[in-house]
């Protein structure tokens, strides 16, 4: 992995998702290290994303890097017109390493092609957000003890939905059961269910969840928004249906997890927060460790 | 040259004919081979009738060979083409059209927020299926299907 660029999930096998794991476990024990000591790191983003940028930041200064960059395209040079090609030949010769997030999707895979330093995709538009799904990964691995074999709810909006695409491929690779939980307007598109098919992976679908949350061992929420119906009529009628709420935590098994990516908004009832079972803003927390363990990977480190 | 068939489109010295096009794609061809810049002799014909595909069309090239590569290209729209190769009149070699593994530069990728619609990037795509063709983008991931595929040029 050093010097690769991680532009998508799929650019990584399971023994490297296993690696990034293991590191990401010897910086949770570890966190404040002075590796990165030296190098430059720049966080290019051309779309705000306080919760990524600080996450990635957070993960160089405690490593003792250097962050470079921007916050959004309005204050650089990319507001004058400049184009990616140049923009990241031009800092790349200024860093080590480039995060990068962008609203056009293909994005970071461009400029993992004219860029002389290795690319980290921090989201492009609605395809790839990687580090998310190691983080994921991560978080489910180190609640479960395991990533073999679970029995993975993934609930809200999965047509659109780009981390639990990307989750989806991942976990594939352990023999997961899945439980797709949505609108039928926002139903898991066909393509990854022939590729669950291919893999003889078993997948069910439901349009509620309340009877069957017993089963899970991680349920993985997302937001239902409402512009993505064609009908708001329709969103009107289910949007409750995909709240999680105390009250349906009772009769899950005592290893249940409960995943999101945040922000949350209403999807996650506020009750909830307090409840064992939640594990979102640790999963937040661990990202910094996963991410720790993505640039020390890259940059040779370890 | 009592066969009707000949009637059709004069008869080549040397040179290429590329037959079975679907009538429709006839431009479409001639834009990814990008005849427009040749100096050759060229022959079309279009809206002929053909048993297999309804209406076809025909393209005869003098002094014209071409490459694999090149000729693969129009596999996208026109899977079923046929290439005789002329030499002094005789049809020295027939050929089929295949769908390469990889498509650049000839396709637009299906997804407006794709940063080849919105930066000047050359497209790339990989083929994902043949049959009923799906081209997977490199940049961007999504499929663009037979039904949504646009050229450029
Ligand atoms: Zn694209």
């Amino acid at each position: 992995m050093k010097n690769k660029s991680l532009i998508s999930i799929n650019d990584y096998t399971k023994e490297d998702y296993i690696k990034i794991l293991n590191l990401a476990e010897e910086f949770e024990k570890n966190p404040t290290q002075d590796i990165l000591k030296g190098k430059v790191i720049a966080t290019l983003f051309f779309e705000p994303s306080t919760r990524t940028r600080l996450s990635f930041e957070s993960a160089i200064n405690r490593l003792g890097g250097r962050v470079i960059g921007f916050t959004d395209a309005t204050s650089s040079s990319v507001s004058k017109g400049e184009t990616l090609n140049d923009t990241i030949k031009t800092v790349a010769n200024y860093c080590d390493l480039i995060v990068m997030r962008h609203p056009l999707e293909g994005s970071a895979k461009y400029a993992s092609e004219v860029s002389s330093v290795p690319v980290i995709n921090a989201g492009d538009g609605a395809n790839q957000h990687p580090t998310q799904t190691l983080l994921d990964l991560y978080s489910i691995r180190k609640t479960q003890k395991t990533l073999d074999n679970l029995n993975l709810f993934l609930v809200g909006d999965l047509k659109y939905g780009r981390t639990v695409h990307s989750l989806l491929m991942a976990m594939s690779h352990f023999n997961t059961t899945f439980n797709f939980i949505s609108p039928v307007e926002l139903k898991m598109p066909n393509e990854y269910k022939i590729y669950l098919d291919n893999l003889g992976l078993k997948y069910y679908e439901h349009t509620d969840f309340t009877d069957i949350i017993s089963r899970a061992d991680v349920v993985y929420m997302t937001r239902v928004q409402r512009e993505r119906f064609s009908d708001p009529m329709e969103y009107e009628k289910t949007k409750n249906t995909y709240i999680l709420n105390n009250s349906m935590l009772v009769n899950t098994k005592p290893n249940m997890k409960i995943l999101h990516p945040l922000p949350r908004v209403n999807e996650i009832n506020v009750n909830v927060d307090e409840n064992e079972k939640a594990y979102y803003f640790t999963q937040a927390l661990n990202g910094v460790y996963t991410r720790q363990a993505i640039l020390a990977s890259i940059l040779g480190l370890k | 040259m009592k066969d009707s068939k000949k009637l059709n489109v004069s008869a080549i010295k040397d040179g290429t004919v590329i037959d079975h096009i679907p009538a429709e794609n006839l431009f479409k061809v001639l834009s990814i081979l990008d005849l427009k810049s040749l100096k050759s002799k060229m022959t079309f014909g279009t809206n002929m009738e053909s048993n297999k595909l309804g209406l076809k069309a025909i393209i005869k090239v003098s002094d014209k060979y071409f490459e694999d590569d090149e000729i693969n290209k129009i596999a996208l729209v026109a899977p079923e083409a046929k290439l005789n190769i002329i030499n002094n009149y005789k049809v020295i070699e027939k050929k089929v059209v295949e769908i390469p593994n990889e498509v650049v530069g000839i396709v637009k990728c299906v997804n407006p927020k794709c940063i080849t619609n919105n930066d000047e990037i050359v497209t790339r795509f990989n083929v994902v299926e043949k049959s009923k063709v799906a081209l997977k983008c490199h940049y961007c991931e999504k499929i663009t299907d037979q039904e949504h595929m646009k050229i450029i040029k």
